[in-house]
């Protein structure tokens, strides 16, 4: 059987996995930006933190993406199997990104503006939220974008332990030698990351300020 | 005399944390009410550091800076901010602000009421020379240089503070727009009558705007005249800024 015969006599199928894929990366990244964006915020008034959390944030996108599921399963509470602990290893994946881009967006303004807003009378609660914020909504987006390219792709591993998704044809394909299966699962889940990308670049260039 | 405005008194700066020469050496200096003051030095000279140390944006090692008398140690930093106008460069403009929204970003801090703050705007921009309503809704890069500074002026002025620092402020713009901006803000000085501060490398631009010239040169004031008297200065880094501009005027001829 050739891939196009799957796809058309797996057409069901193949759009049910391809929400479920959605579902999971879109609930991961909701929750990756309500940490992300704000953790970046605080980092830049506790700049104490800020060594520690980003290499947290790095220790964990380091860590093979199949052993991370693995390690969460026997966890109480956050494990187990299915689309629960596999959008926690989500979220920690697609922290970094997006924590990384707030906290360099953030900081990485020209020290003039900001010394213009302190000699304006600004408060530094005010600079944060009225200057700093605004100028770096474009950056912490590309950061949120990336996130989510890497997040639509270790998504398919979430199969593993049991959330579905497209990565079950990957998985089913690996075990019976079928390209057409792996292509199934690996084509639809390499569009959604392609229109994803460019979906959020077209955001980030109508929200780039300068 | 008029009263004393902001009053130096042995002022020394030190980048804090470096063992080096310091930035500022025993500054003292009394600015009156209504004067127009200009710094006046190369680069590195602290003339700029000197500005800053008014509005706190940095803070003296050692002596005592007096704002309307009181040391600007015990000044509430935001509330002494905001009652000091401050010009820069280019740059000071914030470029996701429209026009409006940065020029009438201290009184909106102050919460003035929207009335108010809107009446202002029209005020100031006639100040500066701008229609109001043409440019209330423009971000700065739709501006051009002159424009732009014209904005920063009128920003500065908006919650009518009683001193105005203002940091090279025509530096950016090309020599016809600089000269046709320094001309506008004598006869608008004059109509403002705020204490001023001007920072400049320009003798020229000294001369024509400050009622009195401070030289600075290595961190220390190495002199101080009323713009007849400073071109008879002996003073060696004076002798430099007058041969310099001579020298400029020379090539003009």
């Amino acid at each position: 059987m050739n891939v196009w015969q799957f796809f058309a006599s797996h057409r069901v199928e193949i759009l049910a996995a391809t929400r479920e894929h959605l579902t999971l990366v879109l609930i991961a990244m909701a929750i990756a930006v309500a940490i992300g964006v704000p953790l970046g915020l605080a980092l830049v008034t506790h700049p104490r933190w800020r060594a520690a959390a980003l290499v947290v944030a790095s220790i964990f996108q380091t860590i093979p993406s199949l052993a991370l599921f693995g390690f969460l399963i026997p966890l109480p509470f956050l494990g187990g199997i299915g689309a629960r602990t596999a959008i926690i290893a989500l979220v920690l994946y697609a922290l970094l990104p997006i924590l990384r881009n707030t906290y360099v967006g953030l900081t990485g303004i020209d020290p003039a503006i900001i010394e213009a807003a302190e000699a304006m009378g600004m408060t530094e609660h005010q600079i944060l939220f009225r200057v700093r914020l605004p100028l770096a909504t474009s950056f912490i987006l590309a950061g949120v974008r990336t996130a989510t390219v890497i997040t639509i792709g270790v998504a398919t591993i979430a199969a593993a332990i049991g959330a579905g998704g497209l990565g079950t044809f990957i998985f089913r394909g690996v075990a019976m030698v079928s390209d057409a299966v792996i292509l199934a699962g690996a084509i639809p889940a390499a569009l959604l990351a392609l229109l994803a990308d460019f979906l959020l670049g077209l955001l980030e260039r109508r929200l780039r300020v300068v | 005399m008029n009263e004393t405005t902001i009053e130096f008194t042995n002022v020394e700066y030190r980048i804090p944390g470096r063992a080096s020469p310091p930035v500022l050496d025993r500054i003292s200096l009394k600015i009156h009410q209504g004067e127009t003051i200009a710094l006046l030095g190369r680069s590195g000279s602290g003339k700029t550091t000197m500005l800053k140390l008014i509005n706190r944006l940095r803070t003296c090692s050692s002596g005592d800076l007096l704002v309307e008398n009181q040391s600007v140690r015990d000044w509430d930093v935001i509330q002494l901010r905001r009652r000091i106008g401050y010009v820069i460069q280019e740059v000071g403009l914030f470029p996701h602000f429209t026009i409006e929204q940065n020029v009438c970003l201290v009184p909106g801090l102050e919460n003035w009421p929207i009335e108010r703050i809107k009446s202002r705007f029209a005020e100031v921009m006639q100040l500066v020379g701008l229609h109001a309503a043409q440019y209330a809704g423009k971000y700065p890069r739709e501006l051009s240089g002159g424009q732009r500074q014209r904005i920063g002026v009128a920003r500065a002025l908006a919650a009518d503070p009683a001193i105005l620092l203002m940091d090279e402020p025509f530096g950016a713009l090309d020599p016809v727009t600089r000269a046709e901006l320094q001309r506008e803000f004598l006869s608008l000085s004059r109509k403002v009558s705020k204490t001023t501060v001007l920072v400049t490398h320009d003798l020229r631009e000294a001369l024509l705007l400050a009622t009195r010239v401070v030289l600075l040169d290595a961190g220390r004031i190495v002199a101080e005249a009323g713009p007849g008297d400073f071109l008879k200065l002996d003073q060696k880094v004076a002798r430099a800024f007058i041969a310099a501009s001579e020298l400029v005027a020379g090539v003009a001829q």
